[in-house]
């Protein structure tokens, strides 16, 4: 009972990615009436050729038994009908490609456009990889296996029931013959599928083990040769590699019986039509050259069967992706802007934060009940071991995620009732994990605010500390930086990230610090642009170092996603709490 | 890729027997039309029923011959391919596990695994396919030329010139369009790329609130990827009716041709039937073996990565005498002006390196990244060779040793936090295969790491995910720590390796080693003053060189790059004292 209103379910979301889909075909309709009126003249001329040829052949009997008028006029019918026939094709394939790589386009440009509305929400519990896999390599196998599996399904269908007609039109009892054994290829081909799916679960699982063990041990070779381990590493590997020997044999020798066994059925129809069609020919009822004509049919007539089977797998994949597509395009966006919101102007650095509490996940309390003045100008570092949820007080002063409970304002005015672009405009943000687009130092600086002067934007490299590298690059401000470049350290980068942040001289900021990995001398720099950058502005930091610690307001201690301890240092030492420890250690 | 094809000696005779059986099948596939032929022109000529009978049985006969050899082929072909890219994996995994550090860094290891896996699938399919088709589809496209010939030579012409202009256009189409599906690919990964950055780089963007930018920067790629496609779309689509129009102007010639010979009594009627069959069946080959031969370039082109791969040669060699113990030798390990470069990196890493350390000694070193502290302590277990000057351990040059007693006096545990699938008791048994179940327990306390462990489910048998995905970085970091000190080492080595642990327990782990009974020689190498301030000695290193020696009071004083650091991290306790 359960099971057929799941399946019934499972139908309409097939109708409904369905009718979707033909949302999308819409504007292209007139092409794939090209496709299938051009389609349908193709495959109908080609299926004519055969009958041709058998005329012919009966116009060329023996020894001065030919007529060559005749022949003249087939030859010439048939030329005419390969010239259509290749147009049409030529059109055909042209109109499919037209319309699959449009379909294609505007479904990624509303995936992007959609993914650039989705709250940070979605964003972070979902990998990059997945949601790029998304828009990119989805999008193309659903365009492939639709289009292409859709033109190509009827196509088959038109070859199959065209066949049928014209050989019903020659002689219905060999038609018969044709008729009864075709099938068995396709009975063949589905055993043979079904016998070898589970040899190739078999085979990709044994791959899937070998690929994991050969990346864990690459992977891992150093401490591998450090523990000098490499002998039993090699002999498990070579056991992992025997038992998929044995099974890629199986799954690929069993796999490869297909395409023999639909020829053996093809060769079985055959010889069958040139037995019947003989002994039709010699009672008289069948000519040779219709012979001829029948035996062109009987050589592709598996064919479409075959492609129809593959093309309706090709085509649940199909609909799988696209279904994957529109679930993601589907994804609530982000609360949008309130009617009435305010853009924020002349902000001076007044925060508050009043009885907030948060949350990722409903039933996992994290912020409870944050209450928090912070004063134009003010300092506050937030600290606390790794992975103690620091980001989260980022997230929600920039709005990147709504509060559950209470509210954030900035110079008194609720956060939810301003515009975002004017919210994140009052706040300059380095983040420790530095981000950069691809493009130049330039573009990259001048990110937040394209229409400064030259001079303005070496001024603000200058007070990052960041103009005297860029000098030294290749080409100066113009260096292209792509995202796995090595033309920059990390510190450098960083560098870069103040710059941006520079130049736009924002009224609060958002800074975190590096842990490690810049070497001393960078470190010191950051540092300086760092405080140059603070001079005068509300920050909030996410402070490793004990000297930016030392010198803040107000000193936020995070522990387990929760504010333990507030105050500034000489409170909290006295406090004799978890900073007490922390310092100490 | 030809050295490669040495490990297909073992298959010889399957790599022999499998086209020879696909010659076989293509023969019989070719016998069809002219029994064809003979039933039209004999059986239903002469009305000659058991003739007919006797020709359709035959037609029978062949097919059962042609899939019996067929399957044979088939299964010899993958016999061959599977255990071919068997045994090269077998080889290739041996020699990867030789290969030195410099050589990894050099490679890359995302590119070993690249070939270890994609690459050798793709060339057990080029095997595979090579084997099945290579000598079919010439020989049947070939052969049909031939069985005209044996017809009617003059007809046979047709395909004398039908079969290059085939092959010009089926080949040309594939030239022409191969380099264009590059350019198509690289307008993808330029899509792919945007799309990642707009994901990593979410917050930055809509703090700068680029959303639009970014936008009308995916429709430019967009559109341009979607132009390319169309454009090469629109050069493969002529493949199909140009084929088309060749193969049936051969049909029509053949006609033609065939009906004025026949008139003049020098051709029969089932034979211009059997002509036009022939015809019919080179296409199908034609296009298959141009597939075949872009399976065979992909092919070769792995082949040869992988070759390249085999031919690194050993860069280091080990001796095989062991080196006669020195019981109490002073100096547990000595530098002796050692410099060292990296492959391909221009500056020197290390510079003139001149250190004696005592037996029992903990050394702290530190310095900046790239300052090559990490490269200083990898040349004891000659992870990397000194490329001027001398490592000595025990007082003995560490080139004399054999590589197993060498590393089995040194407990390493690295800056990446590496575990391999299994439990956590099999981990730690990598650094002491006959440690017992009490040793275990005592090297995981020491390393801070049992109160974890018991809290696991199962304890010392609780299971390691792959890499040890299922632990926090402080829990892997602990445990290799224990997997070092389980050994027992002489010296014991810890590159960076507690940077996950907090304050507290990277302090307790410290003074545990302290008291260990056996009196390691211990390097510790950090970015953090508090982790090596201990020390009895520490090197301070800038730049590959050393900038100072002496324990912490005395390189306060002496030393301006290890103060530098120092107040960059403390920084207002010092004004304050």
């Amino acid at each position: 009972m359960s099971r057929n209103v799941n399946d019934e379910k499972q139908n309409s979301g097939i109708w409904k990615t369905f009718r979707r889909l033909m949302r999308y075909l819409r504007p292209y309709g007139h092409i794939l009436c090209f496709s299938v009126m051009t389609s349908l003249i193709s495959v109908g001329l080609t299926l004519y050729l055969p009958i041709l040829t058998g005329r012919a052949v009966d116009a060329i009997i023996g020894p001065d038994a030919v007529d060559f008028d005749r022949i003249l006029e087939i030859l010439i019918f048939m030329a005419a009908s390969v010239a259509i026939t290749a147009l049409a094709q030529w059109v055909m394939n042209v109109c499919n490609n037209k319309m699959t790589y449009s379909i294609v386009r505007d479904v990624r440009r509303d995936a992007f456009e959609h993914l650039q509305s989705l709250p940070l929400k979605y964003l972070d519990a979902h990998t990059s990889g997945e949601i790029v896999s998304r828009i990119i390599a989805d999008v193309d196998q659903f365009a492939d296996g639709l289009l292409m599996g859709f033109t190509q399904f009827f196509t088959s269908l038109i070859t199959i029931f065209g066949t049928l007609i014209f050989m019903l039109t020659i002689h219905p009892m060999v038609t018969l013959v044709v008729v009864c054994i075709t099938p068995v290829s396709l009975f063949v081909s589905a055993y043979i599928a079904k016998k070898t799916y589970h040899m190739f679960r078999m085979q990709s699982e044994t791959r899937g083990e070998q690929t994991g063990y050969i990346d864990e041990m690459i992977s891992g070779l150093r401490v591998v040769q450090a523990y000098h381990r490499e002998e039993a590493v090699a002999e498990r590997f070579d056991e992992i590699n025997r038992k998929l020997q044995k099974r890629s044999l199986k799954a690929i020798f069993f796999s490869s019986i297909t395409n023999p066994a639909t020829r053996f059925v093809n060769s079985l129809v055959y010889a069958g039509v040139g037995i019947t069609g003989a002994i039709a020919a010699i009672h008289g009822r069948m000519t040779v050259g219709q012979l001829t004509s029948f035996l062109g049919y009987a050589n592709q007539y598996t064919k479409p069967f075959n492609e129809i089977s593959g093309v309706v797998t090709e085509l649940q994949n199909a609909l799988a992706c696209a279904a994957r597509i529109f679930a993601f395009m589907d994804e609530e966006p982000q609360t949008p802007e309130a009617e009435d919101a305010v853009v924020l102007t002349d902000v001076k650095g007044n925060v508050g934060i009043h009885d907030v509490s948060f949350s990722y996940v409903p039933d996992q309390k994290l912020l409870e009940h944050v209450t928090l003045a912070v004063r134009a100008g003010q300092r506050i570092a937030i600290v606390g071991p790794t992975g103690c949820g620091k980001t989260t007080l980022i997230n929600l002063l920039m709005r990147f995620y709504d509060v559950n409970r209470g509210s954030i304002t900035v110079e008194g005015e609720d956060i939810r009732h301003v515009t975002r672009n004017s919210l994140r405009d009052a706040y300059g943000m380095v983040l420790q994990e530095t981000w950069l687009k691809t493009g130049t130092v330039r573009e990259n600086i001048c990110m937040g605010y394209p229409e400064a002067t030259e001079e303005e934007m070496i001024e603000a490299a200058k007070l990052s500390h960041a103009h005297s590298f860029i000098k030294r690059l290749p080409q100066g401000y113009d260096t292209v930086i792509t995202e796995d470049s090595d033309t920059l350290s990390q510190g450098q980068k960083q560098l870069l990230c103040i710059a941006r942040v520079m130049l736009c001289r924002p009224p609060m900021l958002i800074l975190d610090e590096a842990t490690s990995s810049i070497d001393t001398r960078t470190e010191i720099r950051i540092q300086k642009a760092f405080h140059q950058l603070m001079q005068g502005r509300t920050s909030f930091i996410v402070a490793h170092r004990l000297s930016t610690i030392q010198e803040a307001d107000v000193i936020l201690v995070m522990k387990d996603g929760n504010i333990i301890e507030q105050g500034n240092h000489e409170e909290l030492l006295a406090k004799r709490g978890f900073y007490y420890t922390l310092y100490n250690s | 890729m030809k050295k490669l094809l040495i490990y297909l000696k073992e298959y010889r005779k399957e790599s022999i027997l499998a086209p020879l059986f696909k010659m076989l099948e293509a023969s019989f596939e070719l016998l069809v039309p002219l029994v064809m032929a003979a039933i039209m022109d004999q059986g239903i000529a002469n009305q000659d029923m058991p003739y007919i009978w006797k020709m359709a049985m035959l037609l029978l006969l062949l097919a059962v011959v042609g899939l019996a050899s067929s399957l044979t082929a088939q299964y010899f072909a993958a016999k061959a391919a599977v255990g071919f890219s068997t045994k090269v994996k077998h080889v290739l995994f041996r020699h990867i596990q030789t290969l030195s550090f410099s050589d990894l860094d050099h490679v890359g290891t995302p590119a070993l695994i690249n070939h270890m896996t994609s690459d050798m699938n793709q060339v057990q399919n080029g095997v595979n396919m090579v084997l099945r088709l290579f000598l079919r589809s010439p020989f049947i496209v070939f052969g049909a030329m031939i069985m005209a010939f044996t017809i009617d030579w003059k007809n046979a012409l047709v395909f004398v010139v039908v079969i290059p202009l085939l092959t010009v256009v089926v080949v040309g189409i594939m030239l022409l369009t191969i380099p264009k599906y590059r350019t198509v690919q690289e307008a993808l990964d330029r899509v792919l790329g945007i799309t990642r950055e707009n994901l990593t780089g979410v917050r930055v963007i809509r703090a700068f609130h680029q959303e639009e930018q970014e936008q009308m920067h995916f429709y430019e790629q967009n559109d341009e990827l979607t132009r390319l496609q169309l454009f090469v779309g629109r050069i493969s689509a002529f493949m199909n009716p140009l084929t088309f129009i060749l193969v049936n102007a051969g049909v029509i010639a053949l006609l033609w041709s065939g009906a004025v010979q026949v008139n003049i009594g020098n051709l029969t009627q089932g034979e211009v039937v059997a002509l036009v069959n022939y015809m019919n069946q080179i296409l199908v080959e034609l296009v298959k073996l141009a597939n075949l031969v872009i399976t065979i370039t992909k092919a070769v082109a792995c082949g040869n990565r992988i070759q390249t791969i085999l031919e690194i040669p050993a860069a280091q060699t080990f001796s095989d005498i062991p080196v006669a113990e020195q019981p109490a030798a002073d100096i547990a390990v000595e530098f002796q002006n050692v410099s060292f470069t990296y492959h391909g990196g221009g500056d020197k890493a290390l510079c003139h390196l001149n250190l004696k350390v005592k037996r029992g000694e903990t050394i702290g070193i530190i310095g900046g990244t790239g300052s090559g502290k990490s490269t200083m302590i990898h040349l004891i277990p000659r992870f990397y060779d000194a490329t001027e000057g001398k490592v000595l351990v025990d007082g003995v040059d560490v080139m004399k040793y054999p590589k197993e007693q060498l590393r089995s006096k040194i407990g390493i545990v690295m800056q990446k936090a590496v575990l391999f699938q299994g439990s956590i008791r099999e981990n730690i048994a990598w650094g002491n295969e006959s440690a017992g179940e009490d040793e275990i327990i005592h090297a995981l306390e020491l390393a801070q790491g049992m109160e974890f462990v018991n809290q696991k489910e199962g304890g010392l048998d609780a299971h390691v995910t792959q890499s040890g995905k299922n632990l926090s970085g402080g829990q892997r970091q602990r445990l290799t720590v224990a997997r070092a000190l389980v050994r027992k080492p002489e010296i014991l080595i810890l590159d960076d390796s507690t940077s996950a642990l907090d304050y507290a327990t990277d302090a307790k782990l410290r003074q545990a080693i302290q008291t260990l009974s056996y009196d390691p020689t211990v390097f510790i190498v950090s970015q953090r003053t508090v982790s090596i301030r201990h020390a009895d000695r520490i090197v301070v290193l800038d730049d590959g060189e050393i900038a100072g020696i002496g324990t912490h009071e005395e390189l306060l004083n002496s030393c301006d790059v290890y103060r530098e650091i120092y107040e960059s991290q403390y920084h207002k306790e010092v004004q304050g004292a």
